[in-house]
């Protein structure tokens, strides 16, 4: 019976993250239009955005190869598996006993050279030069996202996300100089991993510098409610993973309703305050210019590896 | 010992004494000179704050004073000294950014591994929680002489030569509770007349040069030995 | 007591002092008379520690080591007084390149330098020395870029940056000391202390003591002037006034080396039973050959004169640097004697080249042309000066190498080639440029310029006197700093 319940929830989990997903986004706009003193579309229009997108019929260029069609459905499901290896809002969580950090990042690089590719696959310019852009982006925060794992894993002595949570939730609270270097890494590297100001602009096909619109101008349809969808998802995922790895207060240790209860409302009240940071960054930053960019990634790779250094120089020794 | 273990306030002075660690870097990768000079304000702010709450941790009356002094000298001061200079020199717009800054964020990276490496038997026989500091603040130390060598602009040389202070004071506190109070006031003024000059040279500097650009200040190496005519009669 | 008082602070007096006075003419001549006074002061506190041994107080410390080191400071401060009286009185009032605020900025900060260096000699606080030295540093920079041309602060700057750098890294080394010395002492003592740092060396941690003397050595070699940081020096020494190069290159290289040898004296006590006893020996061995070698070398093709005489004193610290570093009675005899005759000889020597460059109008070695000619006291004390300081007997640094060389064959044989050959090279060095500075045709309208020999002759006859025979008194004086050093008398 537990063992169903436990397999139920995390089957649920990631399916109420991706249900979740556009939401954030919504939010993520409503407030950034509230900002710039306007009223902002409701939040309900991301999932009338897909439905619409879903229901419309897939145009696929004569050039593009079955690849084209293929990535939309790998990135999707690769995202999807990524979000299971988080505990959304249970520590409890048998997926993650296959899939740790390091799995979430590699499932995510799959998702990224099936986008990119498939960026490339169409041969329009936008496409390759978005491309190649993402593949700029990822040299400097892969890395980056890695080493922040890393630290983490140093102090917790596991790369298992659930276990990292749960054991972040079983100590004290401690002032670690790491988590704070480790936390600044992470917002940077998910800005620039999630496409958003100042790194890329995500509300724009305009722009000569966008990065990820560039690889899906050619998407239409039931492809591109997909991409669109995986992109609101990961997102997410880069939400919830911050607030578990240094905010998980509130995640639920047992099954009970009660304490799911619990989670789901700490879980909402602290995505939310992420959301609404994100974009008062949004409406405070400009994007910057692409050649920049390394240097903003370099930053946080700079970060995550401070963080490393202070764990091992100012708390492993004692 | 754990971490957790720790009081608060030791926690603390391990977190400020990082922040001070990454105000280096951002001294290092900083290009426009007023924000320098404000990362340089908050790197001695974080410093004395440090030498502060080890004060109050130890509960060592002389640490306050030190921590008022660095206060003062650091923040205060010599902030503004170096504003009165931009401002005067007419440098505010004036930015200096690095050559490699990906190469140079990275042997920045490297000098923090090899002042741990160095640090490590000092901070070996020191039981108390701040002595990992030490390491910490040979690195900024390191970084300060990092920021003078990669550095073309003499005003963001003088940053670095006075963030290298701030790591010796950093060292100092964190290893020993701070000097003894003469040795910290001579130090402190050696600092303050070490500024006065630069004040001074700064304008001799552009009176003569027209520039603060130290790749204009090579001649001696090169022309006055070879060439012939350069030279003013004696 | 009041010796040391007078030493050390008649010329803190005249630093706060001579501002003050509007007449240029008359702050020369003050000048010079608080030298003197230094210099009395200096002279009864050696007969005081050579009568009743070293004298300590709670932060000051006079032993043989560092009274010999001082009443050198105040003898060649007050010679180069002498010659800088009407020197500096010509450049400011003939040549017109020192303005009246100048010069009351050049009397004051002579007499500062002269503080810092006397209280660096005379302080038992390692701290206190450490701000000694830098104040020395913060002294004399204005005093180079004083011309100001760009050549004069491209120089200072260069001084100012290279030197506060390591110096720095001195202060780390000090901080590691103090923080091995609180790991034995009681609370409440003085771990800065030298004094009681040597009582307790063999207790301070050895690893500590390793790192901390690299630092030390690091910070106080800056000023040695040891390669690779000695690339301050020969610019400080060529566009500051010549006065300056004198006092720079006979007195601040001294003390930066005084400070070293005391480092190393406590980190020898401290290794004594370490797996690594003769750690800081080999250290200074290593970076004083590679400086004496490096700066043998840089004698050649040299185009400016004050620059090849700075690279001359290159050489010669990075020998007396070895020196020590051999340690042992005989080395440190041969060192502590090289301090002395180099001294002497290297300011004597830059007393010279200021009439020379004044006589020719320019400090470019090949525009100085048959100085014997035109002024030959110029030319012969020029000469004089540089067979002395090339080693040549019946000279006193023909005695100081000899010895050294002796020492060297019996600790290290096989080094005492390259000793010879670094010699050899830099005698070469030398007189290929000054040979035809001297004898050279002298070109058309060169005049003899006023010139004060006495300090010049004064010095080469001291030296002279040591190449033959080293007084009784003063031997003595060197065996008990010899004593102090290498813990064991040489006579």
């Amino acid at each position: 019976m537990d063992r169903v319940l436990t397999l139920t929830a995390a089957l649920l989990q990631p399916l109420l993250l991706l249900a979740a997903a556009p939401l954030l986004v919504a939010w993520i706009r409503r407030v950034k239009a509230r900002l710039q003193n306007r009223r902002g579309a409701p939040l309900l229009t991301p999932y009338r955005e897909l439905r619409k997108l879903l229901g419309k019929e897939a145009v696929v260029a004569r050039t593009a190869s079955p690849l084209f069609r293929i990535a939309p459905y790998v990135v999707f499901a690769a995202t999807l598996l990524a979000a299971a290896a988080l505990p959304v809002l249970s520590t409890l969580l048998p997926g993650a006993r296959v899939a740790d950090a390091i799995a979430l990042i590699g499932l995510l690089g799959l998702a990224r050279i099936m986008l990119t590719l498939a960026g490339l696959d169409a041969g329009t310019a936008f496409g390759g030069m978005g491309a190649s852009r993402e593949m700029l982006v990822t040299t400097f925060a892969e890395p980056a996202l890695l080493l922040v794992v890393f630290t983490l894993a140093m102090t917790t002595h596991t790369t298992n996300l659930a276990s990292m949570a749960a054991s972040t939730l079983a100590g004290d609270s401690v002032l670690r100089p790491s988590y704070m270097f480790a936390l600044a890494a992470l917002l940077l590297v998910g800005v620039a991993e999630c496409g958003r100001i100042p790194v890329d602009n995500p509300s724009t096909h305009l722009e000569l510098t966008m990065i990820h619109e560039g690889m899906l101008l050619e998407y239409s349809g039931r492809h591109l409610a997909l991409m669109e969808w995986a992109a609101q998802l990961k997102l997410a995922l880069f939400a919830v993973l911050t607030v578990d790895l240094f905010l998980p207060w509130g995640l639920a240790t047992r099954l009970s309703p009660l304490a799911l209860l619990g989670a789901l409302a700490a879980l909402v009240l602290k995505l939310a305050a992420l959301g609404a940071l994100l974009a008062l960054g949004e409406t405070v930053l400009a994007k910057m210019r692409l050649f920049r960019v390394p240097g903003f990634l370099a930053m946080a790779f700079l970060l995550a590896l401070l963080g490393l250094l202070a764990h091992v120089i100012l708390e492993s020794a004692l | 010992m754990n971490l957790a273990a720790l009081p608060l306030l030791d926690q603390a002075v391990l977190v400020l004494a990082a922040m001070a660690l990454f105000s280096a870097f951002a001294l290092l990768a900083q290009s426009r000179l007023l924000s320098a000079i404000h990362v340089f304000a908050w790197q001695g702010a974080l410093v004395a704050a440090v030498a502060a709450l080890t004060g109050a941790a130890s509960g060592d009356v002389n640490l306050y004073i030190s921590a008022a002094i660095t206060f003062v000298l650091k923040v205060l001061l010599i902030p503004w000294m170096l504003h009165r200079l931009v401002r005067r020199l007419a440098l505010e717009r004036q930015a200096d950014p690095l050559p490699y800054p990906a190469l140079t964020l990275l042997a920045g990276a490297a000098i923090v591994v090899f002042a741990d490496w160095v640090a490590a038997p000092v901070a070996q026989f020191e039981h108390s929680a701040t002595r990992n500091v030490i390491a910490i603040s040979l690195a900024i130390v390191l970084l300060g002489m990092l920021t003078m060598v990669v550095r073309r602009q003499a005003l963001a040389q003088v940053l670095g030569f006075m963030a290298i202070e701030n790591g010796l004071f950093l060292a100092a506190v964190a290893s020993t509770h701070g000097m003894p109070l003469v040795v910290e006031l001579g130090v402190a003024f050696d600092v303050l007349v070490a500024m006065v000059l630069f004040g001074v040279f700064f304008l001799q500097i552009k009176d003569s040069i027209d520039t603060l650009d130290i790749d204009r200040l090579s001649q001696l190496a090169s022309s006055v030995e070879q060439d012939e005519d350069t030279e003013p009669p004696r | 007591m009041i010796w040391l008082l007078l030493t050390v602070f008649t010329p803190l007096a005249g630093a706060l002092l001579l501002p003050l006075l509007p007449r240029v003419s008359v702050a020369g001549w003050l000048n010079l008379a608080l030298c003197a006074l230094s210099l009395v002061g200096a002279l009864g506190l050696a007969v005081e520690v050579l009568l009743h041994g070293s004298l300590a107080g709670d932060s000051f410390r006079v032993d043989a080591f560092n009274v010999y080191l001082a009443v050198l400071t105040a003898f060649v401060g007050l010679t180069t007084a002498i010659f800088s009286r009407p020197y500096m009185y010509y450049v400011h009032s003939e040549e017109k390149r020192v303005s009246r605020n100048g010069m009351r900025l050049y009397h004051s900060m002579y007499q500062g330098f002269l503080f810092t260096m006397l209280l660096a000699l005379t302080t038992d606080n390692l701290g206190i020395l450490w701000v000694a030295v830098e104040g020395a540093t913060l002294t004399t920079v204005l005093l180079v870029s004083l011309y100001r041309t760009p050549a004069a602060i491209e120089a200072a700057w260069k001084y100012f940056i290279l030197c506060g750098v390591g110096i720095a890294q001195a202060l780390f080394g000090t901080v590691a000391l103090y923080f091995a010395a609180q790991h034995v002492l009681p609370p409440g003592a003085n771990g800065l202390s030298w004094s009681t740092l040597y009582a307790i060396a063999p207790q301070l941690e050895p690893r500590v003591m390793v790192v901390a003397f690299v630092f030390l050595l690091v910070g106080y070699g800056t000023k040695v002037g040891l390669v690779p940081l000695h690339s301050w020096l020969p610019d400080a020494h060529s566009e500051g006034p010549t006065p300056m190069s004198a006092v720079l290159s006979g007195l601040l290289l001294n003390v930066a080396l005084y400070a070293v040898v005391r480092m190393k004296m406590l980190t020898d006590a401290a290794l004594v039973h370490s797996s690594t006893p003769q750690l800081a020996g080999h250290l200074l061995m290593g970076f004083g050959l590679l400086t004496f070698l490096v700066g043998a070398i840089s004698l050649h093709r040299r185009r400016d004169i004050k620059r090849l005489f700075s690279y001359s004193s290159i050489e010669h610290m990075g020998l007396m640097t070895f020196g020590f570093g051999v340690g042992g009675p005989l080395a440190t005899f041969a060192a502590l004697l090289h301090m002395l005759v180099h001294s002497l000889t290297k300011s004597s020597i830059f007393i010279s080249v200021g009439h020379a460059t004044h006589i020719a109008r320019s400090q470019r070695i090949e525009r100085i042309r048959g100085l014997i000619r035109t002024q030959p006291a110029v030319g012969w004390s020029l000469l004089l000066g540089v067979v002395a300081i090339a080693g040549f007997p019946p000279f006193g640094i023909f005695t100081s190498e000899f010895l050294l060389l002796v020492a060297t064959m019996q600790a290290w044989p096989w080094l005492t080639p390259l000793l010879v050959l670094g010699l050899l090279v830099a005698l070469a060095g030398l007189f290929r440029a000054v040979q035809p500075m001297v004898f050279g045709a002298a070109p058309v309208g060169q005049y003899p310029v006023r010139a004060n020999m006495l300090p010049v002759i004064l010095q080469l006859a001291m030296v002279l006197i040591l190449g033959i025979a080293i007084p009784g008194v003063l031997a003595h004086w060197l065996d008990q700093a010899t004593q102090l050093i290498s813990g064991r008398p040489l006579l």
